[in-house]
């Protein structure tokens, strides 16, 4: 079963009593690529893996993963889903070795033994293998979580803020999983509140906002909606405006003096302007220059803007 | 039906596991009743009209149902802790029967319970319980002795799963300490006014210890009872029907549904 979308939602819409969770999300993850769903708290990314992984029912709205419709089929989205849970999922009465060949016996793997020993190497488990899962500490705990979704190779993975709390170095062994998986074929949608985790392993990324997707692209694409911010310091502050002038011809943007610093700034949404540039021609207008900067826009930005944008709307 | 037996298979082990590394709730169910053996036997038993012995001997089948019973609390107190668990979630994320998480709790149950059932038997023993009964009835009384252990567990793990939580599960398992009392598992319900004694011979508790007093050789079937004590094992195997007919599936739905 091939299709160009691996998961395809449109209009899911989820309440919980008075809260209004999820307002119609929709939603496109072309097959074999990584999409980061970023937002606040609160913005509905739990609910909306929740929803997609079977375990809730949408009050409206319809949406297909692997093929399937989520509703009617949902026995088959299951047979194609791998989950791993903002709280590890994993059974703390056991051990690490006992959870997974537990899953791999319900996924009816041969050997189930064998992988669960397979799977506790690659994940720096083994030491710990015969511990229960409710003394490991919580790094352990979601690679052992991760490792029980990827008994058998899940056509689409689900991550749930899968490095919240995490040390950096389960967050690395995580991350090299995932891009293990996609070069392999494996679609994963995974919800983060870190902009840097999409950065480096989402294709496209959703950017969610009140039970809704408020902006879809790749990381550069989203970048560029807010543009590279340049900042000049000059020597005197009678050549600011000189300066100012200089940005307004290159960026066509309006600029904003800070004073203080005899500092002048401006945002670019022009993405060949580079440094070199940029001082050759504050020389040429004879710009006596300290400092110049250009900073390209990081995820940061666009997630500030965002929440920007809402506290506008809400004042 | 095949992938039921599987993934029950699965759950059964996993169920076993837990128990082994928390015994206490099962511990403290199964021995409970032999300290209220002594108790009830040689303290409360001198204050009864029958002889000591013979008390002890009538008490004994009452205290196999009325620990049986306890499925209810322990049934509940394990549904309720599991469903905060994460690990629901996986479960029921997977492609396995909807039905396999609840059965495993439930066949694991009854395994330990049986095994746990040696100790009060072994006091009753030497307390002056015998099987005056030809061993076909025994091994008859024991088989209804544990079905009526899964039906109640199968109550357990609806409420559990219907409570969603674990300190009302224990409140709510505690008071089926009473609902023996009720019943005639620790004195004749004959000594009853009419009315009660009405109420306390269609608690199931009651249709089942008959039963087992009846095929162990204990005690005979007292005369004008109502019906599923009159009627013993048919009662009892009745009781276990409907009960089982009702939670089962309601049981399994719940789980099915989770939060949906």
């Amino acid at each position: 079963m091939t299709s160009t979308y691996a998961v395809l939602s449109e209009g899911l819409e989820k309440r919980f009593g008075a809260v209004h969770a999820l307002r119609g999300l929709d939603l496109a993850v072309a097959t074999g690529t990584v999409c980061g769903i970023l937002g606040p708290n609160g913005a509905g990314k739990t609910t909306a893996v929740r929803l997609l992984t079977t375990l809730l029912r949408p009050d409206a709205g319809s949406a297909r993963i692997a093929g399937h419709d989520l509703v009617r089929e949902a026995a088959a989205v299951r047979r194609k889903i791998g989950v791993t849970g903002q709280y590890a999922s994993v059974d703390g009465d056991l051990t690490g070795r006992e959870n997974l060949r537990l899953f791999a016996r319900l996924h009816r793997v041969r050997g189930p033994a064998e992988r669960a020993g397979e799977l506790l190497d690659r994940f720096g488990l083994a030491e710990a293998a015969n511990r229960a899962a409710s003394t490991y500490s919580g790094g352990m705990r979601r690679r052992l979580d991760l490792a029980a979704s990827l008994i058998r190779r899940p056509e689409v993975l689900f991550l749930d803020e899968p490095t919240t709390g995490l040390d950096p170095a389960s967050r690395n062994l995580i991350w090299s999983a995932v891009r293990d998986l996609t070069a392999e074929g494996t679609t994963v949608l995974l919800t983060t509140q870190y902009l840097e985790e999409a950065d480096q392993l989402a294709h496209d990324i959703a950017l969610v906002d009140r039970g809704r997707v408020a902006h879809t692209g790749s990381p550069a694409q989203l970048k560029s909606l807010i543009g590279t911010h340049v900042e000049v310091v000059v020597a005197d502050a009678d050549v600011l405006a000189k300066a100012a002038a200089v940005l307004d011809r290159l960026t066509g943007a309006q600029p904003s003096f800070d004073h203080e610093r005899n500092a002048v700034g401006a945002v670019s949404r022009d993405s060949t302007l580079t440094l070199p540039r940029l001082v050759r021609e504050l020389d040429a207008a004879g710009v006596p220059l300290l400092d110049a900067s250009l900073r390209p826009p990081t995820l940061d930005d666009v997630f500030l803007q965002l929440t920007d944008d809402h506290q506008e709307r809400a004042a | 039906m095949t992938t039921l037996a599987y993934d029950g298979g699965a759950m059964l082990g996993r169920q076993l596991r837990r128990m082994r590394n928390n015994p206490g709730l099962l511990i403290l169910t199964q021995t409970m009743p032999i300290s209220m053996l002594l108790f009830f036997g040689y303290v409360f038993g001198s204050a009864l009209a029958m002889p000591g012995a013979d008390y002890r001997a009538f008490l004994v089948p009452g205290l196999l149902v009325a620990t049986a019973a306890n499925g209810i609390m322990t049934g509940m107190f394990q549904a309720a802790q599991d469903t905060h668990r994460g690990v629901m979630d996986r479960f029921r994320t997977l492609p396995m029967s909807r039905a396999a998480v609840p059965l495993g709790q439930a066949v694991a149950d009854l395994v330990v319970t049986a095994a746990g059932t040696v100790p009060l038997l072994l006091v009753g023993l030497a307390v002056g319980w015998r099987v005056e009964g030809s061993a076909l009835e025994a091994v008859g009384a024991f088989g209804l002795l544990l079905l009526f252990r899964f039906a109640t567990t199968w109550i357990g793990i609806f409420l559990g799963l219907l409570t969603r939580n674990e300190e009302a599960a224990g409140q709510l398992g505690g008071a089926t300490f009473l609902l023996p009392l009720l019943s005639n598992a620790y004195i004749p319900a004959e000594g009853l006014p009419a009315w009660l004694r009405t109420v306390a011979e269609w608690n199931p508790i009651s249709a089942v210890t008959t039963a087992l007093r009846d095929l162990f050789g204990n005690a005979p079937v007292p005369e004008g009872a109502a019906w599923p004590v009159a009627h013993p094992v048919a009662g009892s195997l009745a009781w276990c029907a409907v009960l089982l007919a009702v939670f089962m599936p309601l049981a399994v739905r719940r789980y099915a549904h989770g939060e949906r």
